[in-house]
């Protein structure tokens, strides 16, 4: 049984962790093999563990445990580790602000607001779900519309069921999850609706959420209407044409209580604008270097809050770079800066690092605007020439792809910008230049 | 001997989402060929998925004097997919009461599908006066 001693807080901190999910966890225990010794996680919930602790389902783990875990069970064994190395954690915890200084004030349910000292900082806040406001879905304002993770949290930790009949907005995976953990709650879902032609979630969640249950999926539709007074009582879905725009004469109404919108996370970085930190536009995340370093000295920055992650155990790898690199910066052994600048170019919405530096070897994540057969990766040089090209299976805008970026790959390379695409095979070379700004 | 048909099956092993092909007789049983899998893991699921489908189960069951009205809870392996669904009904009958440990057998052989239903996590008992 895990139970964290309850002890005062210190004055002074090498590291301040802002968030106790599986990032900021992961960053305390790399914190201290960074050479930190007094590290403290700060997490708003009664308990630390992050969103896992609502993802009662498998899948997690593969890469980072070696086993197919739950969310608790991930988390769980993120906190023992944490605990194991004599991290603090202080639940029921805010951070109010962070200054200049690395001065963190920070308001507890036991000691009100207070000051505490950090060398370094790491901030692992996550990201919260779009609503229904995101997209402006039109209709009266009833009761009975959630976001998917809310619903998660209701049903899997107060055992509360959002209603009886739900439709489901956005094939996103936590809305796939939570079609499936409806059904077997009893909640007829009538159904999924996906505005874009394709699924937004991964496949494996599509066939063990939808096709095991037979839930329909309706793509290219989306919720054109909710309607009810107090309480949702039916919504209109239309399929949309090429530009995304609903065809109202071919609209239908599904009746139902409830209405899921999984439509996306958002980073959730209030405080990382407060501390005005550079942040991409694309991601809505910190813009990072190679050591996972914000455009201030001595913050990093970690997991969803620096751009959306598909899966925890790259959550849990970033995290370790970053804390560790937190631990290197308060003894004073943080590499060089870097190099090189990484610029998304054609079909990539963006990467994460920012830069890297040419002789050390990095994790490049970047993400695909849009889904390309056997493409290839390349990365392109200030002059266009190609200066390392690989060819992979598939991208498809809701898997990441992660790129490991080794010295020997670019020891031919001395400029400072490099370019990052991803091309049709047969494409000439010539298309390279069509490559969008970078934010 | 019957003509052979390839079944598509997409692989639920992990994120990667392999598209697996299995050649076999339509009457399933007799599997000529597995093709699209990256790792082992898929050729095995692939196997599995054509012959009998088994399925990780993760529910909640009421606990009583924790911190959260429901316990997280696992299949200790993959179960018949044909009972998942019984499965997360009987368990939904269940009350159990904290303290409970990761790991604990919640329900043993469940409704005889040869899995253990587990805690996927610790969960304390309350002590007065907390909230």
């Amino acid at each position: 049984m895990i139970t964290a001693a309850p002890r005062h807080l210190r004055a002074s901190y090498d590291v301040v962790i802002v968030g106790g999910g599986p990032a900021g966890l992961e960053a305390a225990v790399a914190a201290q093999a960074g050479g930190a010794t007094h590290v403290l996680v700060v997490d708003r919930e009664a308990e630390a563990g992050g969103i896992l602790l609502q993802c009662i389902h498998s899948g997690f783990g593969l890469h980072r445990f070696g086993a197919e875990l739950t969310g608790p069970e991930y988390a769980q064994r993120a906190l023992a580790q944490a605990l194991e190395h004599d991290i603090d954690i202080v639940t029921d915890a805010y951070v109010l602000d962070i200054d200049a200084q690395n001065r963190v004030k920070l308001m507890t349910t036991t000691e009100g607001v207070s000051l505490v000292d950090a060398r370094a900082v790491v901030l692992a806040m996550g990201a919260r779900e779009r609503t229904r406001a995101a997209i402006r879905i039109p209709g009266t304002r009833p009761a009975g519309v959630f976001t998917a993770g809310l619903a998660q949290r209701l049903v899997n930790l107060y055992g509360v069921l959002p209603g009886r009949r739900a439709v489901i907005l956005g094939s996103g995976d936590i809305g796939l999850i939570m079609a499936r953990r409806l059904t077997l709650e009893g909640v007829e879902v009538a159904g999924v609706f996906e505005i874009m032609p394709h699924a937004n979630g991964l496949n494996r969640n599509i066939v063990q959420c939808l096709h095991d249950f037979d839930i329909p999926l309706h793509l290219s539709t989306t919720i054109v209407e909710i309607h009810g007074a107090r309480r949702v009582n039916k919504v209109t879905v239309a399929p949309v044409d090429a530009a995304l725009q609903p065809c109202l004469d071919r609209a239908w109404e599904a009746p139902c209580d409830t209405v899921l919108v999984s439509i996306g996370l958002i980073p959730e970085n209030e405080l990382s604008q407060q501390m005005r930190l550079r942040l991409d536009p694309v991601t809505r995340g910190p813009v990072v270097t190679s050591a996972m370093e914000c455009s201030r000295n001595g913050v990093f920055a970690c997991g969803n809050v620096v751009h959306i992650h598909d899966i925890v155990d790259f959550v849990s790898s970033e995290a370790a770079l970053a804390g560790f690199s937190a631990g290197q910066f308060v003894t004073g052994a943080l590499p060089p800066p870097d190099n090189v600048r990484l610029l998304p170019g054609e079909n990539v919405a963006y990467c994460v690092p920012h830069t890297i530096a040419t002789e050390r070897e990095h994790t490049v994540y970047l993400r695909a605007r849009r889904l390309l057969d056997a493409p290839t990766l390349r990365l392109v040089d200030g002059a266009g020439a190609i200066v390392y090209e690989k060819r992979l299976r598939y991208v498809f805008p809701a898997e990441m792809v992660n790129l490991k970026l080794r010295p020997a790959i670019l020891q031919h390379f001395h400029g400072d910008v490099l370019r990052v695409e991803l091309v049709r095979h047969t494409d000439p070379r010539d298309e390279s230049t069509q490559g969008e700004a970078a934010p | 001997m019957s003509e052979i048909h390839t079944f598509h099956y997409l692989c639920i092993g992990c994120p990667l989402g392999c598209r697996l092909e299995v050649d076999a007789e339509p009457e399933r049983q007799s599997v000529v060929e597995v093709r699209g899998f990256a790792c082992r893991r898929g050729r095995e699921y692939a196997l599995q998925e054509h012959t009998a489908p088994r399925r990780i189960v993760t529910t909640t069951v009421a606990i009583t004097g924790a911190r959260w009205a429901r316990l997280p809870v696992r299949s200790s392996a993959p179960a018949p997919k044909d009972k998942v669904r019984a499965i997360c009904n009987a368990l939904r009958e269940l009350r159990v009461s904290a303290p409970v440990a990761m790991g604990d057998i919640i329900v043993s052989n469940i409704l005889d599908s040869g899995v253990d239903i587990v805690a996927s996590r610790d969960m304390a008992a309350l002590l007065p006066g907390d909230s």
